[in-house]
């Protein structure tokens, strides 16, 4: 079973702030991490080559220190990282980071699967993983929370949508992406740290890919953005301090109305 | 430029393309239809093809081809033949965008059975309904969707196609924007049209929340989006509203698809879905522990309402993560929500702030909660929230 996992190198949101005067977002000093629901992606794969045997590839697509990621996943028992880095892959949109991703998955040749987290936590798109099926002209399932069954032909999936739960079979090749809570991911171990020291990367540019320069980064990204803002904050309310038996008076009013005393 | 396609896995070596070319361009390989250089574009085969596998891609569209793009095209969403809620809604904010430049709006309805859906859909904004009716089409499945849709779209060239940011909108949109060439935006808050060019604006929370980004797609068509359900407004349906409905007509290979639902299993009964509730009694950290939302049920219990959660509550095992609300968990818009024991990340505010009214308990008076929320009370919820309830019941008496 060869897996491919696309992984990527996110800021951590909880830690960033905005510049309140220039409404812009502070990214100085913001910690880089790995999407967390790329971990649940990366822990599905390992935990059916695990069962069944074969590789997981990960694969990222960003600057030269995003390979601090694919290090961190063979830390945690990747066996192959390839970075997809190239100045010409900056500014890319979902269309243009997808179409590269693809291309790459494509090179590699004989993927079974694409396992990719259901959103990165910068964008919060969840656009990449059903570009990156279409691409390949591959089935996709979409919002898995849990892999039933996996063989040589085929998969059972759960998906997660409003109101319940399909499951679904799909033939391979696939394209998964992967809920938060799939799993638990596993720790970094010994030998993956020792092996993430010592892996050696290779970096696939535009050239590698056979990517006109129209269908990467920011050229080949149909979507620009033209504004970023701070959310307004809307406070009207009023501000109720007193005693409880006081403040719960004056709450029930608000919920019941006062014509209901 | 433009350009043309063979879908290596979709094609199935069929070979009707290739009498369909008027200039002997195509040829079957290995059970694969091939291009050659001799090809101009001319868009036969594509129509030819039952599979969709063949795609003429409209590449960098020029500023003709783009006015050759009009109107704003809705995705219905539909489950066991009941369309959804948010399918009015975009309705609602296509008639609202459409009013700016006097443009039509079309709704696509994929289902088992349209019944008397065309004329509710025209009812509440829809100018034209295009339907399909099919068994195969009961369930949403990403190949016959996407493919029906993609064709629809190449043929009507809308200018907007708009779709619901649910799990079936973010499933379908990608798929379709990534073959057509285009830029999809996602789980958009708000939409407008551009005074200079008419562009659509798509405005989206990104960063978890933190910051708003306005995104534009200039120069390829469609531009697509995919808009945050309960956040933008049904209008009120109107049965004299006049519109027409168009019954789509299916090839068989249409219908084809690598996937296949084995069963659907809903939602275990009492693990209500929260997006659904009216009043929503919502708690955090505060609750310190899953006895406490005991408390909060026997509130939600009298208000005929559900219990809502933060992410701290979820993370630290207190209640399941159905009840999740924010970025993460699911976005709510009830009447009422009642925040319980939460400070009001921004993580969380974006997933309830278009609540009609919001009222917080928190006994931190500088908790960012109270700075979006329609009425404060500062103190503590376990002194507070059985008043609340006594008070309830003394009052209904
Ligand atoms: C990528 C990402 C995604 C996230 N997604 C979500 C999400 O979907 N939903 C979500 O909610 N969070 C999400 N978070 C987490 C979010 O940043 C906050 O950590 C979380 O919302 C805090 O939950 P809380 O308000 O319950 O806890 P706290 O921030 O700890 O607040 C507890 C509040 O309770 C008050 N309190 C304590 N005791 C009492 C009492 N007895 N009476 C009255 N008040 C009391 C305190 O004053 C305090 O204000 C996400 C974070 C990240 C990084
Ligand atoms: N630059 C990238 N490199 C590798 N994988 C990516 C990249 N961008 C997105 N992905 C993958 O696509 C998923 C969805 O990302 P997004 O569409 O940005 O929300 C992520 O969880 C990753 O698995």
């Amino acid at each position: 079973m060869r897996i491919v996992v696309t992984v990527k190198q996110v800021p951590d949101t909880a830690e960033v702030r905005i510049d309140e005067e220039r409404g812009t977002l502070i990214r100085e000093g913001i910690p880089s991490i790995l999407n967390p629901f790329d971990e649940y992606a990366l822990e599905e794969a390992m935990r059916w080559r695990d069962e069944l045997g074969g590789t997981v590839t990960v694969m990222s697509m960003g600057p030269p220190q995003a390979e601090a990621v694919l290090r961190e996943a063979v830390s945690m028992g990747a066996d192959e990282a390839i970075l997809l880095s190239d100045r010409a892959f900056a500014g890319a949109d979902t269309w243009a980071t997808s179409h590269t991703l693809a291309k790459a998955v494509e090179k590699m040749g004989d993927v079974d699967i694409v396992m990719t987290g259901k959103q990165a936590i910068d964008g919060d798109t969840a656009q990449t993983g059903p570009s990156i099926a279409a691409s390949l002209d591959w089935p996709q399932i979409t919002f898995v929370g849990f892999v039933r069954e996996l063989n040589q032909d085929s998969i059972i999936a759960e998906r997660y949508v409003e109101g319940g739960c399909e499951v679904i079979r799909s033939s391979l090749p696939v394209l998964i992406t992967l809920l938060k809570d799939a799993n638990t991911p596993r720790l970094p171990s010994l030998r993956g740290k020792m092996k993430s020291r010592k892996i050696d990367i290779p970096v696939w540019g535009r050239e590698d890919l056979e990517l006109p320069e129209n269908e990467v980064g920011l050229d080949g990204s149909p979507t620009r953005v033209v504004k970023i803002t701070t959310p307004e904050i809307i406070s009207n309310g009023e501000m109720h301090h007193g005693e409880p038996e006081e403040l719960a008076k004056l709450l029930v009013d608000a919920l019941l109305g006062r014509e209901a005393e | 430029m433009a350009s043309i396609e063979v879908r290596k896995e979709t094609c199935v070596g069929c070979g009707e393309c290739v009498p369909a070319c008027p200039f002997g361009a195509i040829s079957m390989e290995d059970e694969l239809a091939v291009i050659s250089d001799e090809c101009t574009l001319c868009g036969a085969c594509e129509s030819s093809c039952s599979y969709g596998a063949i795609i003429i891609r409209t590449g960098e569209a020029g500023e003709t081809e783009i006015d050759q793009y009009s109107g704003i095209m809705v995705i219905a969403e539909q489950r066991d033949g009941v369309v959804d809620h948010s399918t009015l809604e975009l309705l609602g904010e296509a008639r609202r965008l459409a009013e700016v430049d006097g443009s039509s709006v079309s709704v696509v309805l994929l289902t088992e059975n349209a019944g008397d859906w065309p004329a509710e859909l025209i009812s509440y904004g829809a100018d034209t309904v295009y339907f399909a009716e099919d068994t195969q089409l009961k369930h949403f499945r990403t190949e016959p969707f996407s493919r029906i849709t993609e064709k629809l779209i190449i043929e009507k060239k809308p200018a907007v196609v708009l779709a619901a940011a649910t799990t079936t909108g973010r499933d379908l949109m990608p798929r379709i924007a990534k073959i057509l060439n285009t830029g999809l935006t996602a789980d958009c808050t708000e939409l407008a049209i551009d005074a200079e060019n008419g562009g659509l604006l798509q405005t989206r929370p990104a960063f978890g929340g933190n910051i708003l980004a306005t995104i534009v797609c200039s120069d390829t068509r469609p531009q697509m989006a995919t808009v945050r359900p309960r956040v933008m407004k049904a209008m009120d349906p109107d049965e004299n509203r006049s519109g027409k409905s168009e019954k789509m007509n299916l090839s068989p290979g249409d219908l084809e698809s690598r996937t296949e639902i084995l069963e659907f299993n809903p939602l275990d009964e009492g693990e209500v879905d929260i997006t659904e509730a009216e009043v929503i009694v919502s708690g955090g950290r505060g609750l310190k522990s899953p006895e406490n939302f005991a408390l909060l049920q026997e509130l939600a219990d009298l208000l005929d309402g559900s219990i809502g959660a933060s992410r701290a509550a979820v993370d630290a095992g207190w209640i399941q993560y159905p009840h999740q609300v924010g970025q993460t968990g699911k976005t709510v818009q009830p009447k009422t929500y009642i925040a319980c024991g939460i400070s009001g990340a921004v993580q969380h505010r974006v997933g309830m702030q278009s609540s009609d009214r919001i009222l917080a308990i928190n006994k931190d008076e500088t908790a960012p909660i109270f700075e979006f929320s329609d009425a404060g009370f500062v103190g503590d919820l376990f002194d507070i929230i059985p008043f609340v309830i006594k008070e309830i019941k003394r009052r209904r008496k």
